[in-house]
This record gives structure tokens, sequence and C-alpha cells, in this order.
């Protein structure tokens, strides 16, 4: 029971930890994107199309490709994802918008265009298509505990994990981060020396956005085994706190997604009314609260967001 | 030696300032062209047979015979939503838990009905309904601005939290007054101050209006409109004059938490159907923050902005169930989604000049132009 309890927790972790990856990039380049709702429920859309699409060229659904249908479901739904990323960094870049603003219109744009066209994709055969999301290698598990808690995920756990640890090294370690960082501080002091701001804004905000698109794609594919649920913008909210939570560091994202997942299903593994476990629903919430005051009140060198974040960037204005 | 610089092919430039109408003409360019896009999406849906007949039946679905009441009802409380987060925004603080906020003071409408309904008059009930609406609205907005009047707490997402928290806390409710478990409370008998001059939703129309005039002389003429405005400008310049400038922020958020609880309160009390649920709000707290940015923060120009918002969601919502594409209410979504990103491309228009592939010396002459 409690073994379930834990496995789920860190499996369901994955929709956090996505959406958050990819938003610290986004905000290392100074974008505060509030779209990620939207874009995360456009990656579970792409996915749902992208799938479909699949699945239609197979003579009979039962017999599907895992391989294929895996990758499939990442192209499609970081293209769509991707997507939402350009539009949001095209308004945010180039046209130098307010960030905030654009970014909740992404999220009316993103939720209400997934909303409308998923009605019209055609699900049949999805369960074939997740249970290739689901599946682990055969030998791996060994009915003990270090193998229900370590080894039996479906790939993408194991994708969104690496994903935030390599993330997290490239910021820290590389040449590449270092700039992006740059960026984010003082856009200014970036251009001066010599690199290239649009350029590392918009691939921040394309790839962080593709990142948490995925997020939504695992919520479908994988969590819910294939079945459609309009609930993707909760958890986008979620995965942009988790980014505060971590204090934009990645790797601390890992910890802080498990935290948070174990807090959103644990309602469900108590033995209590229905009606008491709506009540627990707010805990993942308050915490997130508590943890904001928590951090506001250290106000740490090291806690603080990027110094330039929600702020347009354009050269001649000194 | 003579050696070949390449010139930037597009060159942007601020603008320096602009004529008020042309401004308002970029904006209705905009406007114009999401019409066209959306009308272009349903073109596409309806896989070539409908394009001008979308805009007939956008507007047969806005205005035909008593929908043109609903349209009213759904335009005041997007207006009133409005209202209420505008204080806040320009002071710059992103408060963008309106949707909590107005469910507060629906739920604490409701709480009032459930208990005292019938216990004492209609028109006390009614009014203690408005001020315990207005309380928990105001609660609900107040306390993401203590921490941040205290510790600099980030409010953009400590009051979106709170929408969650507001959305769990009356499904719990429902749930327990709900004697059969179907989540649902039906319709409550009492409170609904309805069927003034034979329509239903007149008086909340009424209410609105004279908000919006009260916000407008107080953001405007007032002196905390003029603080709030100054905290919004620059923080340091509000201290420097001498503002309080926790208090400012303190203040406003009350006003803007119990604005929204007049909504919540209008929601249940102005309905001929009074009841709750957690989808009462239908996103209006979101919508609202678009709305009272473009509108940029005036209460005269929100009127127009609420009402064409309003006109694209009813009116496209009709369409799609006329052309039968799809589910009709996601639909009003993505237009309204495609009007918003339009609208704020637009203002890039307005604030920046684009020069396209000039000789050097006639970008000096622009510049040189707009700084005069």
């Amino acid at each position: 029971m409690f073994l379930t309890f834990i496995h789920n927790a860190i499996r369901f972790s994955t929709v956090f930890l996505f959406g958050s990856t990819g938003e610290t990039i986004t905000e290392k380049s100074g974008h505060l994107n509030l779209g990620i709702p939207g874009i995360m429920c456009l990656g579970a859309l792409g996915g749902c199309v992208g799938e479909s699409v699949y699945l239609k060229t197979l003579a009979d659904v039962t017999q599907v490709n895992g391989f294929a249908a895996v990758i499939i479901g990442i192209i499609f739904s970081m293209l769509f994802a991707g997507f939402g990323g350009l539009l949001y960094g095209f308004l945010t870049i180039t046209l130098r918008c307010n960030q905030n603003v654009s970014g909740l219109a992404i999220t009316t744009f993103g939720t209400g265009v997934t909303n409308f066209f998923i009605s019209m994709v055609d699900k049949t055969g999805f369960i074939y298509a997740s249970n290739a999301f689901t599946a682990y290698a055969d030998g791996l598990n060994m009915n003990n505990w270090f193998s229900d808690l370590f080894l039996t995920y479906g790939c993408l756990v194991y994708i969104a994990i690496a994903l935030s640890l390599v993330v997290s090294i490239v910021l820290k370690k590389t040449r590449v981060g270092l700039s992006l960082r740059a960026v984010g501080e003082s856009p200014a002091t970036a251009d001066a020396a010599g690199i290239n701001v649009e350029k590392y804004k918009y691939c921040a905000c394309v790839l962080g956005a593709a990142i948490a698109g995925l997020g939504g794609l695992f919520y479908i594919m994988d969590y819910l085994n294939g079945s459609w649920e309009y609930s993707i913008d909760a958890m986008g909210w979620l995965a942009i706190a988790l980014v505060i939570f971590s204090l934009w560091r990645p790797n601390w994202g890992i910890l802080g997604s498990i935290l948070f997942g174990a807090l959103y299903i644990a309602p469900n593994y108590l033995n209590i009314s229905f009606t008491y476990k709506e009540l627990l629903k707010i805990i993942p919430f308050v915490v997130t609260i508590i943890i904001l005051i928590i951090t506001s009140i250290v106000n740490k060198k090291e806690s603080q967001p990027p110094a330039a974040l929600g702020t347009s960037y354009f050269r001649e204005e000194r | 030696m003579h050696t070949k610089k390449r010139e930037p092919f597009i060159h942007i430039m601020k603008r320096a300032d602009m004529p008020a109408w042309k401004m308002w003409l970029i904006r209705a360019v905009a406007v114009l062209i999401a019409f066209l896009v959306s009308g272009l999406v349903c073109l596409i849906l309806t896989k070539g047979q409908h394009f001008g007949g979308f805009y007939s039946e956008m507007i047969k679905g806005a205005f035909h015979g008593t929908r043109i009441y609903s349209l009213l009802q759904s335009w005041a409380m997007l207006l009133c939503v409005s209202l209420a987060v505008t204080p806040a925004f320009k002071m710059k603080f992103w408060n963008i838990g309106a949707e909590g906020q107005t469910l507060m003071g629906a739920f604490a409408s409701a709480i009032v009905i459930w208990y005292l309904g019938g216990k004492v008059a209609g028109s006390l009930l009614i009014i203690i309904m408005l001020l315990v609406s207005l309380v928990f609205g105001a609660i609900w907005g107040v306390i993401p601005a203590l921490l941040k009047a205290k510790w600099n707490t980030n409010e953009t997402l400590f009051t979106l939290m709170m929408n969650y928290i507001a959305t769990h806390l009356v499904l719990f409710t429902i749930n327990q007054w709900a004697p059969d478990g179907s989540s649902k409370i039906g319709i409550l008998k009492y409170g609904s101050f309805s069927s003034i001059l034979g329509q239903k939703y007149i008086i909340n129309v009424v209410i609105v209006t004279v908000l919006t005039a009260i916000v407008f002389v107080y953001l405007r003429f007032s002196k905390h409109g003029y603080e709030l405005d100054v905290v919004g400008e620059s923080v340091n310049t509000a201290k420097y004059v001498g503002i309080n400038v926790k208090k400012v922020i303190i203040r406003t958020m009350i006003l803007s938490g119990a604005i929204c609880g007049i909504a919540g309160f209008l929601l249940v009390g102005g309905s001929p159907t009074p009841t709750l649920n957690a989808d009462l709000v239908g996103g209006r707290g979101f919508t609202a923050i678009l709305v009272s940015w473009l509108s940029q923060f005036n209460p005269i120009i929100m009127i127009f902005v609420t009402f064409l918002v309003v006109f694209m969601q009813r009116g496209s919502s009709q369409a799609a169930s006329t052309f039968n594409i799809g589910d009709s209410e996601a639909f009003n979504g993505v237009i309204v989604g495609i009007f918003f990103l339009l609208v704020i491309a637009s203002e890039f228009f307005v604030r920046y000049k684009v020069v396209i592939k000039l000789k050097k010396d006639k970008i000096k002459a622009v510049r040189e132009g707009g700084a005069k």
C-alpha cells in the first residue's frame, strides 16, 4: 500500500517535473511564461494528434510498435507545445509585450484550442498506444521494493529525470548555460559581451515550452492510460510554482515534484470519506503558499529569481 | 579602405508620441483582423461552406430575441470582475486571483442563503448576503497583499494558489450540503432579487454601471487613486514623496477583493436561479485581467472592451452550434484566444515604430523628427 503510494507519487511527479524544467529554462532567459498551463494542454493535444495519426496508419490498432508510438507522441507533443512557446516568444521578445498578459493570453488560447480540437481527435486504440508509454523491460520487475520504486516506470519518467539533471548541469557548468543566465540577469551586459540576446531568449522560450508540453503528454498517455481529462491547467500552475520552490534549480525540482506528486495524490490513499478528500486536495496549494512565504522571508541572494525576469529588453533603451 | 557594413533589414525604434486617434485606429485594425481570422477559422472548420454566415450567426447569437438579456448579464459580470482587478493592476500588483476572490464572494452569498434563507425577511437577507460577500472577497484579496507588504512575497503565484483553495473549499462545502452525494445543491429557494421590471438581469446591469462610474472617479479623481498610480509607476518615488506603500498595497487589495465579492454576490443573488458550483465564475477572473490591461486600466474603455469580448464569446458559441462544428462552448475559447493574442500584439505598433530598410541618414532623420 505505502509502496504503491510512493510509486504513484514518483510517477505522477513527472507531470510537474517536465513543466518546471521547461519553465526554469524560460525563466533563466528572463521570461516569466504564465502560458505554461496552456502550453501543457497543447502538448497533450499534440501527443493525441500524433498517436491518432500513427494509429490510423496501422491495419490493426493492437499491433502498436512501442518505439514508434513513443517517438511520434514525443515529437508531436514538442511541436505543438513549441509552437505555443514560439507564439509567446514572438509576443514578448520581438513585440516586447507585457509578459504576464501575453502568458495569460497563451493560456487562454492553449486551453481553448485544446478543449475544442480534442473532441475531433479519433481516440480509438489509445489504450494500445498508452501501453507503449507505460511499458518497462520484463526483467526489471523483480517483485521487490527496489524494482517497485526505481525500475518499473514508463520511459517518460526516466526521460524527465535525466532531462532535469542535464539541464541543471548545462545551466551551471557550460558556456551556453552561463550565457543564458547572463541574458536573464542583465540582457544589456550580455549584449555588450557579444551574446546574441534575442537568439538565446527565443531558444529558451521554444525549448522550455516544448519540454513543458511533454508533461501534458505524460499525463494523458502514461498516467491516465490514454483517456482524456480537462485538468492539465491546474498542474501547469503548480509547475510554475515548483520553479520557485526549487529556487530555479531543475535538480532540486526532482525532489520538489515528487513532494508535489505525493501531496496531489495523497487524498486518494487515505481511508476517509469522499467529502473530506476534497478538503485535503487543498494541501499542495497551501504548501506552495507556505514555501512562497518562507522563500520571501529568507530572501537570500541565491534564492532570487533572475534579475531581469519579467522585463522586456530593448537595445536602444538604456 | 572601404568595408561593407550590413544594415539590418528591419529597424525598430521607440515612438516618442502618438496621437490618440492613431492609437485607437491601430487597435481597431487589430480587432478587425481578429474578426477576419475568426471567420477564416470557421471557414476552414466548415470545410469552406460558411464565412459570411459566421458573422450573421454571431450577431444573431448575441442579440437575437431574449439572448440580448443574457448577453447583458454576461457583460455586466465580466465588467464587474474587470473593474475589480483594475486598481491592483494599476498599482502593478499582479493579482491573478480574481477567480478565487469572486468565487469566495459567491460562496459567502450561498452560505448566507443556506443558513438564513426563509428565516429573515427577503430584503434583509440580500443585504446580509452583500455584506458577507464583500468581506469574503476582501479577505481573499488581502491575505496575499499583507504578505506582499510585509515580506514582498510573490503575489502572482500566491493569488493563483488561493484560487484553487477557494475551488476546493466550495467543492467540500457542496459535498457537505448535498444530501445525496450528487455534488449538486440545486437551485436555492431564497436570495434572488430578480424580476424587477420583468427583466431578470436588468438590476445587475444597473449595479455594475454605477460601480463603473464609482471606480472611474476613484481612480481618476481621488487621492487614493493618485497614490496607487504613483506606487505603480515607481515604488521609490512613492516612498520619496511620503506615500505609505504598504498601506496603499493593502488598501487597494481590500478594495479589489471587495469588488470581486460584489461580483460573486451578483452571480448568486442576481441570477433568477441562484445556485453554487465551483465553475460559477467560469474563467472570468483570468479574462478580466486581459480586458483590464487592454483597456489601459480605464473603466470607460473597459465598458466597450468587455462588450466586445462577451459578444465574441456568445456569438462564436452560437455560430459553432449552428454550423455543428464540435464543442460550441469550447469554440469560443479558440476565438477569444485569437482575439487576445492579436490585440496584445497590436500594442507593439502603438509603442514602437518599424522602419524597413532605410538608409542610415534617413533613420537619423526619422529619429530626430521623433525627438522633437
